[in-house]
This record gives structure tokens, C-alpha cells and sequence, in this order.
């Protein structure tokens, strides 16, 4: 059994998963290192912890491996249910680090279940959309299939871990492939940008661009797309009263620090400055960070040499910040790889979800894609200054044991139910 | 659609990230030397100044460790501000003052809080230091002296200032750097190499330990130690002559052009700039503009060279053949120009070349001075060859030292005269006083000793200089180790140079023998003037000498300068006769000569001009 599974394993993706694994645990060890003659299994030090943490991954997988893959998919829902039990455990058990309540308290290392959740809720989704009831056409249906979606959004939200909760959001890519109308997509994607726009210029250029376009379609493209001029009005309308409730929302709903990202973000403040000082003080991690990766240049300053790592310039550096390690120490050679691994390694699993014959297994498998996506994607975007700071780590590559080991069983899951693709009675 | 929304995604996001890595990293980027990188910090090592030995390796300078209590402001805890303020003995009020500056500057790096501490209270500080948290003592290197005398030639260091820095990018702020004589002219030498150390640093700018564990360093390159050509016993012996007088004594030796001693009075110890008190010394003396310790006498001061001339002028007249040495002169006690009668001290009657000199008879030089023009067709003509003649000796020009300051004197010429008296309107008669050294010519007194070294080596001289040796070599350089010509031919100098002889056995300075060493000399007695509330006022005259010892084998030439001493053979004649009996002998056999010059002082000739009262000049006072 476990035989003809490994055979029939996709030995490109566990190839890419422990490059990153092992270039990522190389960075940690350079970002955290004190004495190098020092032992490697050491659980004082980081790098020591994080070994051990990719063995028992490792040890994890294995025994996953052993159970049967039907298994997966008849427990899903109980698997969902006792991740959001645990989600709910936290208010009263959770263990505060860092102001945010996210964590159990167990000894030698801190559980953080909204990893187990992310799991919990793809599981829970492919046995949902899977059903063969279950048509994603019906609004209905939808709803029930944002509702697993948004469950534990709302218990992640108030620990507070926006970034975790964003996280979630980012499921919805499996209703789009699942039969939801992309149309929410391209509305969604709209209304995401002109909220940017409205911040970065202002309304009234905003209203006359949003005008414009309009009007020019209409007068150009209105046979073909058989445009009415109600329809647009009403998308100006819309549009507009969005537009002017930006400003709003943006100095009201919004907090200081959520204000500072985004005037950082987009270069809201016009004196250069109070610019350069905002980027100092509140810009301070993501400044230190471009600065170190700046520095490597090329071919970087070599294993080990990183001289703004060693010197501790970006705080959180062997966690969210890891990759400033490779940009300094590893150069633009080191980075550009680890953009390639992660590239590769999310292409080789759409290709193996869009293999699957069964539904449950695509759903699992679009889940992946889009959770290690978005935390390659607000990763690395707020490392290289790109997106606003959101905290979330670098799958497989950052430093955590939880972390690690959710990202590990989340990607060996569907590596085991592709495995299995074919002999389902398995 | 809905199976490439992902796909296209990734890759859109691929594209973009390697953008903007290539936008941070290939273009962007700048290195991380140790300039830039903040990780990275770089401490200086100071090396040790060059040590100076004089010319028999005795030590002039060193170094001292002296120590600044340097703070911290935010690592300071629990302060007992009184008990500091004891041990470093400074008040309360300016401690609190500069630890707020302390605070200004940084709140993380170093200050200086009190520098220079004497090394007894670094003694007893450095006991107690563990119990100031945020202050620490760093040594640093101040000079040493062990002499008490060359002030002015040894020169001092300071810290650079910033235009210096801007302009020598070799200097950092708070090094130090040679500020006048031999520490100036030879800063390249005694510096040495800093060395560097790359420190790595955390955000906190706190020490992680080396950068690449020392790779990088550097130690520093110690200075090079210098052997100069002073005589240190000479000196200072030469020094405390001059307590209570104003002026020069240059001494050299004749064989090499090295300065035996090179001493201007007032001076002051060298031992005053260097420490805690530098800053309120320098400006005491620096600001003392009537006795102007810090003004070079020996090297700055042009009095007109008085009698002393009257030997170039005769060695140029024998060069032009237009005397011998048994040419005669009437002396009517003095001279006329025109139906004018200029004085003269000798005495009077038939004087030949040889009692000229040696009584030195001003009749007898303005006819001699008066023969080398008639010799031509023209006045400027013969301007232009005396000129030659006297500019060979190293006057009139700056003569080439190897120290910082210096002054060319004057040895007027042809367009000089021209632009005074107009072109060709002015004849011998008009620059008489050029005969006896008074007149339009000036030099300072290590010109008047070279010209003396020349004399005593019959035609040649080699440019002064106070470098004898750089580490273990000696110099090279050869403007000091190559003989420069007079104009004059050696068989010219013989009679001259009995004359000189005659002026200590029968002459002007017959009372400063030296017992068994022959000295061939020369007195001068400058008169010189003043303006007092814009009134032309003559003072007492300056006593000039010039001399060299043994007339067989010179081994010193030198020259004394005193303000306002009055006769050539008082004030000048015994200094230089004690000087040369000091260097050749080593000790002095006329002690009462020497308790009198040791005592004697000018402070009341001095005092006269600034008196705003009337005053005599030229008074007996011996």
C-alpha cells in the first residue's frame, strides 16, 4: 500500500516543497546563528527548533501516508467541526503572544489552530461542493459555501489575526473554479482598485476617469455589447457613491496603524520628508528590509555573511522577514529562485487539481493552491515593499513549528489524495 | 476562464516580484561596503607619533598616555554625580552642562566628557570606574617633552580642524596634526598609519564582535622617529641666555649645514601646549603682541645686518679686483658723501682691509662699496653684480629650510632702486648705507649665520637644515646634502678671515676671548627706528654677532641677534662667545661672563617705547 503510493506520489512537488524546506531552514540558520560551532540540534536556538520541527513534519507525513486516503474525505466534516471547536477554545484557554490571542500553550511548542482551520475548511468545502446536491448556481448554495468559508474568518478576526483571516478569504478562488460566476470576481476586483485609486489620486479624478471610460464605451462598444444607458448610469451611480464613501471609511472605520500602511503603501504623504520619516519609524521593518536586499546585489553577500542579518537591522527577520535574508545573503540569484520554486511549485498543483476525477480532490487541491499562493503572495509583496505589512509567514520557508507542520499535512494531503486518484476504493 | 484565473495569476505575480527585484537588487543596488552598511562600524587605532632625538640621540620628544573619561548618556545609572565630580575635579554645574551636551550629540555614542586626565587621577579613577555605569576612560597619546626649551621649532600638534579635513580626506575628525616647526614640516614622517578596526554592529549599534573576524583589520603603522640636528645641551644652554632678551641665535655646523641650534627669545615651554591647560596657554601666548613668544625671531626677524655686511661687501670688492688686502683708506672719523660727514666708531686714521674688519671702520667700506660700481660704466650695472654676489650667500631670498616659517630678507636690486628713485637716477651715494649692512638691505638671523657657515667653509655652504635622520637613514635630500657656491673665489676668503680673527684678538670683541679656541667674528650695531604716535623715533640699537669656531677647522658658525642690546660686542658678542664656547667645550670656564649674561635682561630697554614717557637711548647700563 504505502509502496505503490509512493510510487504513484508527484515527486516534483515534494522535489520544489523540501528545496524550500531546506533553502528556507539554510536562511534561518544564518538569520539566528550565534556560535556556528555550536550543535545543530540545539532547542535553544531557532534553527535547532526548526529542525526538529521539520522531522516531526516529516514523521507526520509519514504516518499519514499509512492511514487509508478514504479516510481524509469521510472525516472532513469532523475535522472541521473540531478545528472550529478549538478556534472557540481560544477565548478561553488561547495563549497571547504579541497582543494576538492565537495559540494553545502546550509545553515545548505553542499550537496554533487557525493553521489546523485552513485544513478544516478546505476539507470541509470539497465535501460540501462535492455533494452531488450541492449546485453552486444556486444562491443558496452559494451562501452555504461562504458561510464554511466565513465561520472561522469571524472566530480568526477578533484574536486579532487579520492576516490568518485574509488568508481565508482567499478560498473563494475554489467557488469560482467551482461554478460561481466570475462575474464576483471581476466586481470584486473593481471595487478593490478603485478604493486604490480614490486613496492614491482623489474622487474627482476618480468620478471624471470612472465617466469617461463609460461614456466611451458606450458611444464605441455599445452594439456589441449591447450596453444600455440605464445600466450605465447606474454603474456610475454605484461606482461614485463608493468612490465618496472611500474617504470615509478610510479616516473613520479605519485605525491609525491601518492608515499609516496605507499612506506608506502608496505614498499618500506629499512632503518627501515626512515621507522618509514615516518610512523610518512606522516603514521600519519593511525599510530595513528592502535595504538588506538592496545590499546583496547580484550574487549576494554569501552564506552567512549577511552583515544587516547578523546585525539584527530587520526585526522578525527569521520569521515574516525571512526573505530579506535570502535577498542579502543569496542576492537576486537567491531570490529569483525562491520566486521560481514557489511558481512551480503552485503551477505543478493546479496541473495535479485539475487531473483529479473527483471533485472533493480538485476542491482540495484549488484550496492549496490558493492558500500557499496568498501567503507567497502578501509575503513576499510586503517584504520587497510591494503591499501594505500584513503579518503572515512564508509557507515552508519561515520560521515555526506549527506553521511548518500545518503547511506540510495541508500540501501532503493532497499529495496523498492525488496519489490515490485512481484507486479510490483504496 | 475559470481554470486560468489562477494559473495567470501566478505567473503576473512571478513577472511582477522579479521586476521589482530587479529594480532593489541589479539596479538599485549600491554594495554594502563598510561606508554604507550600518551593520558595520569602523574604529580607528591611532598609531604612536614619531619620537624626536637630537642630533647625539638624546630624547626632545615623546609620547604620554593621557586618558578621557569618555560617557555614555543613556547607560549611565544610579550616579553618585558628587563623588565623580571630586575624582575628576570639575564642578557640579559644568559636569550637569556636559553630559546635556553629551546627550545633544548622541544619547547612544561615546562623548568626551572631561579630556586629558592627569594620570594620578586616572589612577585613582580607574579603581572606582566600575561603580560610574555608562562611562569609560580611553586612552589617548599627547606629546611629551624632555626639554623644556625648542618650543618654536619643535612646533606642537592639535586636533584638525574641519577645513582640513575637508580638504585631506587622509584625516578624521579628532586626529591630530603638526601645527608649526618640525611637527608641521614633517607630519608625513611622524604621523604613522592608523590602523582600522570593522566592527560588527546590531540595530542597536551595540558590538557583536568583528566583522568577518577581523579579515579586514589593520593595525597601525607606528611614526617614524626623526634624529634632528639640534643640539639639545646647546639649546637649551642657549635658551637661558636668552631669558629676559628679544631676539635670534642660529648656530650650524659649517661642514654640513645642520642647525645646532636654532633658539628665539622670549620662547616658552613646550610643555604648556600639550594638555588640559593647551587651549588657555596658546591663548596667553599667542595673544602677547609686544614680546610675541610664538613669533620665530631666529627665523622671522629682518634687521638690517648692520657691520657684518661689511665682510660680503669687502669679499665682493676682492672678487671684482677692484681692492686688495693691502688697499688703504683715510678714516676721518667717518666719511664724506658730498660735503656731508657720515660718523664712524673706529677712531680713525689709515686703515688697510684687514683693521677695517677687525676695528670695523665704516670710512673704510662706503669707499670700498663706492669702488665696486665705479668699476662700471653704469650704477645699475654694478647693482646687478653686487647683487649676484650677495644673493650667492643665501640672502635676499628664502633660503630653503626644512622649516615651515621663514622670511627672504632683502638685498635690494636694480628695478628696486629704479622704482624709488627712478630709472637710472640714483648712483652709490644713495645706497652708502648699503656699505655698512644699514640701508635698504635686511636678513634674518639664520641667514646671517649661513652667510657666516660660508665664510668659514671660504665659498660654499650647504642649506641649513634640522632633519639628520629618518628612523636609522640619513636624509637624502639634496638640496641639504649638496655644497651650493658663493660667487666669490676661495683665495678671497683668507685675509678676510684673519681680519675676522683680529676682531676677537685686537678688535671689537677682544674682551670675549675664549681661552685656547680661535674665533674669527663679527660685531654689528644696528641702528633701527620706530614709530611712536606717528613719530620717526630712533631706539637703542640691535646687537648683532657673527662668528665661527676653531678658525682652523670650523665646527660651529653662528649668528646672534639681540633687540635693542646696543653694542654688537655687549649683549650678541658674549652670548655667542659663551654659545661657542658651550658647544666646543662643554662647559664654560668663564663664569662670571656667564652668571652676567644669565642675569642680565632688557626688559627695561624694552619697557622704554611703551613707556609714553621720554627716554634715552643707547645708555652705558653694563
Amino acid at each position: 500500500m504505502i509502496g505503490s503510493g509512493l510510487r504513484r506520489m508527484d515527486w516534483i512537488s515534494v522535489l520544489f516543497c523540501c528545496a524550500l524546506i531546506g533553502f528556507g531552514w539554510g536562511n534561518i540558520y544564518s538569520s539566528t546563528v550565534v556560535d556556528t560551532d555550536a550543535p545543530l540540534w540545539n532547542l535553544s536556538t531557532s534553527y535547532g527548533k526548526q529542525l526538529v520541527f521539520i522531522t516531526i513534519s516529516f514523521f507526520t507525513v509519514v504516518v499519514l501516508f499509512l492511514l487509508q486516503t478514504k479516510l481524509i474525505e469521510r472525516f472532513s466534516s469532523l475535522v472541521y467541526l473540531l478545528t472550529i471547536i478549538l478556534l472557540i477554545g481560544l477565548f478561553p484557554f488561547g495563549k497571547t503572544i504579541a497582543g494576538a490571542t492565537s495559540w494553545y500553550g502546550l509545553g515545548f511548542f505553542n499550537l496554533q489552530p487557525s493553521e489546523l482551520a485552513k485544513i478544516g475548511t478546505i476539507l470541509a468545502l470539497g465535501k460540501y461542493l462535492s455533494d452531488i446536491q450541492t449546485d453552486l448556481k444556486r444562491f443558496k448554495h452559494q451562501f452555504y459555501a461562504l458561510l464554511i468559508i466565513l465561520v472561522p474568518v469571524i472566530l480568526i478576526v477578533p484574536q486579532p489575526d487579520p492576516g490568518s483571516a485574509l488568508i481565508f478569504f482567499s478560498l473563494v478562488f475554489i467557488l469560482f473554479r467551482e461554478g460561481v460566476s466570475l462575474k464576483y470576481f471581476w466586481i470584486g476586483l473593481y471595487f478593490i482598485l478603485l478604493f486604490i485609486s480614490t486613496l492614491k489620486f482623489n474622487l474627482i479624478y476618480v468620478g471624471v476617469g470612472i465617466s469617461l471610460i463609460s461614456m466611451v464605451s458606450y458611444f464605441f462598444f455599445n452594439k456589441r455589447l449591447k450596453l444600455k444607458w440605464t445600466g450605465i448610469a447606474v454603474f456610475i451611480i454605484l461606482s461614485l457613491g463608493f468612490a465618496s464613501s472611500v474617504q470615509y471609511v478610510f479616516e473613520n472605520v479605519f485605525e491609525q496603524r491601518h492608515r499609516d500602511r496605507f499612506s506608506l503603501w502608496l505614498n499618500l504623504e506629499k512632503d518627501p520628508l515626512i515621507q522618509e520619516q514615516i518610512k523610518k519609524t512606522i516603514g521600519y521593518n519593511t525599510y530595513q528590509s528592502e535595504k538588506a536586499i538592496e545590499a546583496g546585489g547580484f550574487w549576494g553577500k554569501g552564506f552567512l555573511e549577511g552583515t544587516r542579518t547578523k546585525g539584527d537591522f530587520v526585526p522578525e527577520q527569521h520569521t515574516d522577514y525571512i526573505f530579506s535574508t535570502v535577498g542579502e545573503e543569496w542576492g537576486f540569484v537567491g531570490t529569483f529562485t525562491v520566486i521560481l520554486l514557489f511558481t512551480a511549485l503552485l503551477l505543478r498543483l493546479l496541473y495535479l487539481a485539475e487531473r483529479q476525477t473527483s471533485t472533493f480532490n480538485r476542491v482540495y487541491g484549488y484550496g492549496v493552491v490558493s492558500i500557499l499562493a496568498t501567503h507567497y503572495i502578501i509575503n513576499i509583496g510586503m517584504v520587497i515593499g510591494l503591499l501594505p505589512t500584513v503579518g503572515v509567514p512564508l509557507p515552508f520557508f519561515s520560521y515555526g513549528g506549527s506553521g511548518l507542520l500545518g503547511f506540510c499535512l495541508l500540501l501532503f494531503i493532497f499529495i496523498k489524495l492525488d496519489a490515490n486518484r485512481l484507486n479510490e476504493w483504496d | 476562464m475559470k481554470k486560468l484565473i489562477l494559473p495567470l495569476l501566478i505567473i503576473a505575480i512571478g513577472v511582477l516580484f522579479t521586476y521589482r527585484l530587479i529594480n532593489l537588487q541589479l539596479i538599485g543596488s549600491v554594495g554594502d561596503g563598510p561606508g554604507q552598511d550600518p551593520a558595520i562600524k569602523t574604529t580607528t587605532i591611532y598609531p604612536t607619533r614619531g619620537l624626536m632625538y637630537d642630533r647625539n640621540h638624546k630624547l626632545l620628544v615623546s609620547n604620554q598616555p593621557a586618558y578621557d573619561l569618555m560617557v555614555i548618556p543613556r547607560e549611565i545609572k544610579d550616579l553618585d554625580t558628587l563623588e565623580l565630580c571630586q575624582l575628576v575635579d570639575i564642578d557640579k554645574e559644568q559636569f550637569i552642562q556636559s553630559i546635556e551636551k553629551a546627550k545633544r550629540y548622541s544619547p547612544r555614542l561615546p562623548s568626551v566628557l572631561v579630556s586629558k586626565l592627569s594620570a594620578s587621577t586616572y589612577a585613582v579613577l580607574q579603581e572606582k570606574m566600575r561603580k560610574f555605569e555608562g562611562f569609560y576612560i580611553q586612552k589617548i597619546n599627547l606629546r611629551k617633552y624632555h626639554t623644556d626649551a625648542g618650543a618654536n621649532l619643535l612646533g606642537y600638534i592639535s586636533e584638525v580642524n574641519d577645513y582640513e579635513i575637508q580638504n585631506n580626506p587622509g584625516y578624521i575628525s579628532g586626529e591630530l596634526i603638526g601645527r608649526t616647526g618640525v611637527e608641521k614640516q614633517y607630519e608625513s614622517n611622524l604621523r604613522g598609519k592608523k590602523g582600522k578596526n570593522y566592527i560588527q554592529k546590531d540595530r542597536f549599534n551595540r558590538t557583536i564582535g568583528p566583522y568577518k573576524n577581523g579579515i579586514y583589520d589593520s593595525v597601525p603603522v607606528p611614526g617614524t622617529n626623526l634624529e634632528l640636528t639640534i643640539d639639545k645641551d646647546l639649546q637649551e644652554y642657549g635658551e637661558d641666555l636668552m631669558i629676559g632678551k628679544r631676539g635670534g641665535i642660529v648656530a650650524l655646523e659649517p661642514k654640513t649645514g645642520e642647525i645646532l641650534s636654532l633658539i628665539t627669545g622670549p620662547n616658552y615651554d613646550p610643555a604648556l601646549l600639550v594638555g588640559r591647560e593647551r587651549s588657555a596657554n596658546y591663548t596667553a601666548l599667542y595673544y602677547d603682541s609686544i614680546a610675541k613668544p610664538t613669533w620665530n625671531r631666529a627665523l622671522l626677524a629682518q634687521p638690517s645686518p648692520g657691520s657684518p655686511f661689511k665682510i660680503l661687501n669687502a669679499l665682493a670688492a676682492l672678487e671684482e679686483g677692484v681692492i686688495t688686502s693691502n688697499s688703504k683708506v683715510m678714516c676721518y672719523n667717518g666719511f664724506y658723501v658730498g660735503n656731508e660727514l657720515k660718523g664712524c666708531h673706529c677712531g680713525g686714521g689709515i686703515r688697510d682691509l684687514r683693521e677695517g674688519i677687525a676695528v670695523s671702520c665704516n670710512a673704510y667700506f662706503a669707499d670700498t662699496f663706492k669702488k665696486i660700481y665705479a668699476k662700471f660704466d653704469k650704477t645699475s650695472e654694478g647693482q646687478d653684480v653686487w647683487e649676484r654676489h650677495m644673493k650667492s650667500f643665501g640672502l635676499g631670498d628664502y633660503l630653503g629650510y626644512d622649516l615651515p616659517t621663514g622670511a627672504p630678507g632683502r638685498i635690494p636690486s636694480t628695478s628696486y632702486y629704479d622704482r624709488a628713485y627712478g630709472k637710472n637716477r640714483w648712483f652709490p651715494t644713495f645706497i652708502i648705507s648699503n656699505s655698512i649692512g644699514q640701508g635698504e638691505v635686511a636678513a634674518t638671523p639664520i641667514q646671517l649665520a649661513n652667510m657666516t657657515a660660508a665664510i668659514a667653509n671660504k665659498g660654499f655652504f650647504y642649506t641649513p637644515h634640522i632633519l639628520r635622520k629618518i628612523g636609522d637613514d640619513p636624509i637624502t635630500d639634496p638640496n641639504f646634502t649638496e655644497a651650493k657656491l658663493t660667487t666669490i673665489s676661495k683665495k678671497h676668503f683668507t685675509p678676510i678671515i684673519e681680519a675676522m680673527r683680529d676682531v676677537y684678538e685686537t678688535g671689537t670683541a677682544k674682551w670675549i676671548q675664549i681661552p685656547g679656541v680661535s674665533i674669527a667674528g663679527k660685531t654689528g650695531t644696528v641702528e633701527n627706528y620706530t614709530l611712536i604716535d606717528g613719530v620717526k623715533t630712533q631706539l637703542t640699537d640691535h646687537s648683532l654677532f657673527i662668528a665661527f669656531a676653531p678658525v682652523e677647522d670650523p665646527k660651529i658658525a653662528l649668528a646672534v641677534y639681540i633687540e635693542h642690546g646696543y653694542f654688537g660686542a655687549r649683549y650678541a658678542g658674549h652670548i655667542a662667545s659663551l654659545m661657542i664656547e658651550k658647544y666646543l667645550k662643554g662647559e664654560i670656564s668663564r663664569k662670571d661672563l656667564e652668571r652676567k649674561m644669565l642675569e642680565k635682561t632688557l626688559e627695561k630697554e624694552y619697557a622704554k617705547p611703551l613707556s609714553g614717557e621720554p627716554f634715552e637711548i643707547n645708555e652705558y647700563d653694563w
